[in-house]
């Protein structure tokens, strides 16, 4: 936290508080689709160099949030800050260049583009007078594979086409990208949700190191085991709504995981699992799988 | 970029991922280079009318050579723009029926008008960029499919080109130079003269050695050319990183036009005359050197050079059938093959590039 607050102090004017203001915070925002609510007077906040999770089922509204946070579209009601300031993004390009960067889950790279053309997609380094100019790919290629080490990525070869790279490689690629191209806030829709369980771990690994790094994250998620051993905060969401908002010692993963998936069904499910002699905690995240399945069908009826 | 916190010494682990990375050597690198096929059948095809008893003086010849050439340059100055809007992601089937339409506007307006070979020129270049913005607006504005959108340019074009012809050129499709207006020796030494005596290289082999070498390097070495690659492979996670994908996309249409102006230029001043026709049914052609050249069909992947020698091989089948004293149409069957041969490759190459390994 010593990190976050110094880089408040520099980017920071309003010092009228007594902690450093959160480096993008969203107050009571509400999102109408017709006369469905998306979201109803949701709060969240990230900090500097902490990792803050939104976790909830599928349709509880996460993807509107993310969209409010990436300048996608701006909220019906409620206010965004960015260090404190009211901002209002007028499109993802304008919340990028306050610092925001969104990296999608199967939007983030090109599949059969290489590794180091991915990388620098759309802020490619040239030299060159006037309009004659050209890409410097061995100053790319340098950047590059000392960005991706600082994240414990070592490419061999740069030329390597994104698409055969691991789900997780992918992700960390456009983790690193972000982190490069100065974003202080990152926010990653669902980075592990089409992952194995070990992909997901590296992919977790990288969050951990871009917020070691000074940068706010913020983790989307429906995976309570994922976010939990990574999270600071943690903001549940459910069909809309806020359903609460911790620090990490304000919550134990079992009561995490109980709030994502509605209580009644779970407690249903784990009760028949008992039943059925299941010790294995890998069971448990079945169970809590079998539960959200529940409620999003229960959703959508 | 300063970093307070070092990373964390963790890095061991992430050399898990690694160990699957299989390890790129100097020739799987040489084999994963789109134009690798292309350059293969090139040569095959050249040893093919090189080794053949019947052709095989005349092929080994410099006037075999120009004449290969002479008919390749006609494919490849455009089959190079039309492989970079393939690899961004569109077609372009109005750009056949470009290069006879911008000849004949070039003769009209010196016929009918008198103005300064130049000055048709010029506005034939005019015209073939305001039909690219017409096909790259309509393309990215409407979200249509770019085969339907400029087969649609094609024929109405073509159906312009023609009545208006025959409307001002009493009934004839084909229109020539009758009086001198001014600029015809320039123009003509500049577009279809030719280099050296004996032999003599038409200047047109040169503008297409030309194109080549400068859309290769836009391709390669140019943020456009990232922006061509990016617009093609996948247009909605180009636009999130900030690519300007439509923008892209109108310019390569605009590109394609203007090439094709450019072979209507040197048509018309070969002979100072120009037919309506021209150049219809040739946009399969350009499609067919770029694809045979490694670009895909669904875009985002494919090189300049593999266009080039695609035109080449087209250049070479229809050219060395004659030489060889086979009856011409063969030509036509061999070119068959070889596009689905092409397509197979392609495919191949872009399943296992799509191939996510999770």
């Amino acid at each position: 936290m010593s990190l976050a607050s110094q880089d408040m102090a520099t980017t920071g004017g309003g010092a009228e508080d007594e902690q450093a203001p959160p480096l993008l915070e969203a107050r009571n925002i509400s999102k109408y689709y017709g006369s469905v609510i998306a979201l109803k007077d949701v709060s969240l906040q990230v900090h500097a160099g902490e990792v803050t999770c939104v976790l909830g089922d599928n349709g509880a509204g996460k993807s509107s949030l993310i969209k409010i946070l990436a300048g996608v579209f701006p909220p019906d009601a409620g206010e965004l800050l960015l260090s404190g300031q009211p901002i209002h993004f007028s499109g993802p390009r304008s919340a990028r260049s306050h610092g925001i960067a969104t990296v999608f889950q199967d939007l983030a790279t090109i599949p059969l583009m290489p590794v180091w053309r991915n990388f620098f997609l759309g802020q490619e380094p040239t030299s060159g007078i006037g309009p004659l100019r050209w890409l410097s790919v061995r100053h790319a290629l340098g950047v590059m594979r000392e960005e991706l080490l600082k994240m414990g990525i070592d490419v061999r070869d740069p030329n390597q086409i994104v698409g055969t790279l691991s789900g997780g490689e992918r992700q960390a690629v456009a983790i690193a990208r972000a982190v490069y191209f100065g974003a202080k806030v990152l926010i990653l829709d669902e980075p592990t949700s089409a992952l194995g369980v070990r992909q997901s771990g590296i992919v977790l690994r990288y969050v951990v190191q871009a917020r070691n790094l000074g940068r706010g994250v913020i983790l989307v998620t429906h995976n309570p085991h994922h976010a939990y051993p990574v999270g600071d905060r943690f903001v549940i969401l459910q069909r809309g709504r806020l359903m609460g908002s911790y620090l990490k010692d304000e919550i134990s993963i079992e009561e995490l995981t109980r709030l994502m998936a509605g209580g009644e069904e779970l407690a249903q499910l784990s009760h028949e699992l008992q039943r059925l002699g299941a010790d294995q905690p890998e069971l448990l995240e079945v169970a809590a799988t079998f539960a959200a399945e529940a409620d999003d069908g229960a959703l959508e009826t | 970029m300063s970093v307070t916190t070092q990373a964390e010494p963790p890095v061991p682990p992430a050399a898990g991922a690694d160990e699957r990375a299989f390890s790129q050597r100097r020739l799987t690198r040489v084999f994963r280079r789109p134009e690798l096929g292309a350059a293969l059948a090139a040569l095959a095809i050249f040893l093919l009318f090189a080794l053949n008893p019947t052709s095989g003086p005349i092929w080994m010849s410099q006037a075999g050579l120009i004449g290969w050439l002479s008919e390749a340059w006609q494919f490849g100055i455009l089959a190079v723009p039309v492989g970079l809007l393939m690899i961004g992601g569109e077609f372009d089937l109005s750009c056949g029926v470009m290069t006879g339409a911008t000849g004949i506007m070039m003769g009209l307006l010196a016929n009918g008008l008198g103005w300064n070979i130049w000055l048709c020129i010029a506005a034939a270049l005019v015209f073939s960029v305001l039909i690219g913005l017409f096909n790259g607006l309509l393309v990215t504005k409407t979200k249509l499919p770019s085969f339907i959108v400029t087969l649609a340019t094609f024929f109405i074009l073509r159906g312009v080109s023609v009545g208006l012809t025959e409307l001002l050129n009493s009934n004839s499709t084909i229109v020539t130079v009758l009086g001198h207006p001014g600029g015809m020796a320039s123009a003509k030494a500049v577009f279809s003269g030719t280099v050296g005596s004996n032999p003599a290289y038409p200047v047109a082999i040169l503008w297409w050695v030309v194109i080549t070498v400068v859309g290769t390097w836009m391709l390669q070495r140019t943020t456009f050319g990232n922006w061509i690659f990016a617009s093609g492979g996948d247009a909605n996670a180009a636009r999130n990183v900030g690519v300007p994908v439509n923008r892209t996309k109108i310019l390569l249409f605009i590109g394609t036009a203007v090439s094709a102006c450019l072979v209507g230029a040197i048509q018309f001043t070969q002979g100072y005359s120009a037919v309506a026709e021209e150049g219809a049914g040739y946009e399969l052609f350009y499609i067919v050197a770029a694809v045979v050249g490694g670009c895909l069909l669904t875009g985002g992947y494919g090189s300049v050079i593999g266009a080039t020698l695609g035109a080449a091989i087209i250049g070479m089948a229809l050219q060395g059938v004659i030489y060889a004293g086979w009856p011409s149409q063969w030509g036509y069957t061999f070119l068959g093959f070889l596009l689905l041969l092409g397509v197979v490759v392609n495919t191949f190459i872009y399943r296992r590039a799509q191939r996510a390994r999770r």
